[in-house]
């Protein structure tokens, strides 16, 4: 599904990705962890073709980047630290905008499975500037996924979310999961994804250290296998 | 590190020779203006000055369009060379300018179409600088820096024209009996050689310190290179 | 090489041009009606710059007939910087315009929403503020001729306006940036659009206006052409 050869990133003279191979298969949960200053964002916001690879091959879903951007767009759903909402407009109205943007057929009744996935249906109706950052960030993520993407790519969604909310959070990702849609999703916390991902990759200093299926890992400590990642 | 290329040491010692040279014969060889005297003979740096001005204004234009197809950042550098040095000889036009419309048209400032636009050049200058520092990003400063000379670069000849359609008092130089009431001359076969070899000796000028510039800015970028690399 | 492998590729989406136009538009203006918040700031500071004016010029009647086009069009062009700040600031607030690069949509098509909104939303302003203008000065400014200066100045204003404020939003200075960059390459279009607005106003034969129009419009077509081709790099990383 996506397929990294090689990739490097540079800002100006300061490489921030520095020759990543990566590849994740249909269906699974790619948990991409790291310190901060790792790269994971620069290399999440290259494969949601925000950025564009300085060298190096990207391809998701048979579409190669920064090329056919446009193909690969209306494939991927991203969650980022910021919630890409309107405080202006309604949850309904924020998602018939993306749903226009996207060009879906039948957006209305979309609109309403999505509400009621993300247990926003009753307040629907009201602006997301009185929403707390818990629902936010639910209807963040009912944004991600209103086209149906067959990638998610999430970036670090559980910052800035109470309890209540990350476990509502887990929640849905765990659904996401069971549909069979490909994610990708960057943390620095360990123990939010240790329940989720199939598979842990560790990005260190602009490169992939380390990666291990859930089943290679078996019961052993993911914190012990991150820290020797890191420090080897 | 490389040295400094024996063929720019030698542009640099002829451009000195040539404004030696060329300032021997704008103030003593060529003969003094029958009706306005010695003031007239800022007339030939004027020009001259004006000229390189609109050099580095072309060749802003021009770098920052191959920048923009190629994303070479050191196109980037030239372009950064063509807009100071720009910079810099309108700023002396204008000045020399106003001491020459002092005697003559009896006023430092006019708003006259030429030296109006030259302004405002000098202020689309000044802005390009501001929004290069407000930028962290190189790749984006080179591109903002870029699309601002191109806008720069297409609405300053509209501006000209916008400008001219008001009435002008700028002296045609060569020609009309109209003219010379406004400060036009006639010029005499010696004022002519000193005119023309002020024009080729700034020219020449123009592109030494064009050379010098970049050749400072690609030096520049290599210190921070290394520095970046000392910091890993 | 890409034929082969096609039917594997999964469908993409790949919403209308026009249709992502309109979304943009339809959201930025759904936002407004409900906030009110451009369009009141731009009204009120187009008041205020009209009051300065009243005093620094002392617009008694004689003056008022040479100098309503320039006291015109300098509160349009100041009161302009507040929207197109304003306008850009939303898509940055939470991150909106990645939102917007993500869509499956051509790039230009969200500077043209983006620039149809503000359009948008400076004549409405200019259409509240040149009644009060006649109420308050008792000059009759409802003249078709003027009418078409306006739009014409307004679209390109808006055109160079929202191409320089996606820009200016992405510096550390941020809505500081805007006037700097823009009036300098703007200035045509006040030259012209005053000229040609006082012309109107004074009853000038259309012959003395036409070519301040001709430049109005060169100056629109011109820019938006630029603008179509250069916003990608404005938005690109």
């Amino acid at each position: 599904m996506i397929e990294v050869k090689k990739l490097v990133k540079r800002f100006g003279l300061k490489t921030v990705l520095r020759g990543i191979d990566f590849e994740v298969q249909p269906g699974e949960f790619v948990a991409l962890l790291g310190p901060n200053g790792s790269g994971k964002t620069t290399f999440l916001r290259i494969l949601a073709s925000l950025s564009k690879p300085s060298l190096g091959v990207v391809n998701i879903a048979g579409y190669s980047l920064p090329k056919q951007s446009a193909a690969v767009r209306g494939l991927i759903g991203v969650v980022s630290h910021m919630s890409l909402l309107y405080n202006d407009l309604t949850a309904e109205e924020n998602l018939r905008f993306y749903a226009r943007m996207y060009g879906l057929q039948n957006a209305g009744l979309r609109i309403t499975e999505v509400l009621e996935m993300i247990g926003l249906d009753l307040r629907r109706r009201d602006l997301v500037r009185t929403y707390s950052r818990g629902m936010q960030q639910r209807l963040t993520l009912g944004r991600a996924i209103l086209h149906d993407p067959d990638v998610l790519l999430f970036d670090e969604p559980y910052t800035g979310l109470d309890q209540e909310a990350s476990v509502m959070l887990d929640g849905i990702l765990q659904t996401v999961a069971k549909n069979g849609q490909t994610v990708v999703m960057s943390s620095h916390n360990l123990s939010r994804t240790e329940g989720l991902a199939t598979r842990f990759d560790i990005l260190s200093q602009g490169k992939i250290a380390a990666s291990s299926t859930r089943d290679e890992l078996g019961k052993s400590n993911l914190l012990k296998f991150y820290n020797q990642a890191l420090a080897g | 590190m490389k040295t400094k290329p024996r063929t720019l040491i030698a542009l640099d010692i002829l451009a000195l020779i040539l404004l030696g040279v060329s300032s021997y014969l704008a103030l003593v060889f060529a003969p003094t203006e029958a009706t306005m005297g010695q003031v007239q003979r800022i007339f030939y740096f004027h020009v001259a000055t004006a000229w390189v001005g609109m050099l580095g204004f072309i060749a802003a234009g021009i770098s920052g369009i191959i920048f923009l197809v190629t994303r070479n950042l050191k196109w980037d550098r030239v372009e950064v060379a063509s807009v100071e040095i720009s910079l810099v000889f309108f700023f002396i036009t204008i000045v020399l300018g106003s001491i020459w419309a002092r005697p003559i048209w009896n006023t430092w400032w006019t708003w006259d179409p030429r030296l109006t636009t030259a302004t405002i050049t000098e202020l689309i200058y000044i802005a390009y600088f501001m929004l290069r520092q407000g930028i962290e990003d190189p790749d984006r400063r080179a591109r903002f820096g870029a699309i601002y000379t191109l806008i720069g670069s297409v609405s300053v000849p509209i501006t000209f024209m916008s400008i001219r359609l008001y009435r002008t008092i700028h002296p045609v130089v060569i020609g009309t009996q109209s003219a010379e009431a406004q400060g036009g001359f006639n010029m005499t076969s010696d004022m002519r050689f000193a005119f023309f070899f002020a024009l080729i000796s700034f020219t020449i000028i123009f592109v030494d310190l064009f050379w010098n510039r970049i050749r400072l800015g690609a030096l520049a970028d290599k210190v921070e290179l290394l520095k970046l690399k000392v910091m890993q | 090489m890409a034929e082969q492998s096609i039917t594997s590729k999964p469908q993409s989406l790949k919403s209308s041009y026009w249709k992502a136009i309109s979304a943009i538009v339809w959201k930025d203006l759904v936002a407004e009606l409900r906030s009110r918040e451009s369009i009141s700031a731009m009204l009120v500071f187009s008041l205020l710059v009209i009051l300065i004016f009243n005093f620094a010029l002392e617009l008694d009647i004689g003056t008022r007939r040479t100098v309503t086009a320039g006291v015109l069009w300098s509160t349009f062009a100041f009161a302009g910087t507040l929207g197109l700040n304003r306008s850009m600031a939303v898509e940055k607030e939470r991150d909106c315009l990645d939102g917007l690069l993500l869509s499956p949509v051509d790039r230009s098509a969200i500077y043209f929403g983006k620039a149809i909104s503000n359009l948008t939303f400076m004549l409405i302003m200019e259409v509240i503020v040149l009644p009060i203008y006649s109420v308050l000065y008792n000059i009759n400014l409802f003249n078709p001729g003027l009418l078409l200066v306006i739009l014409l100045g307004s679209i390109g204003y808006t055109a160079v306006g929202t191409l320089l404020a996606s820009m200016a939003v992405q510096t550390r200075t941020r809505d500081l940036m805007l006037p700097i960059l823009l009036f300098p390459v703007v200035l045509p279009i006040l030259i012209a659009a005053v000229k040609a607005s006082s012309g109107f106003l004074s009853g000038a034969n259309i012959n003395d206006i036409f070519p301040w129009l001709r430049l109005l419009i060169a100056y629109d077509v011109i820019f938006i052409a630029l603008a179509f081709m250069v916003f990608d790099y404005v938005v690109e990383e």
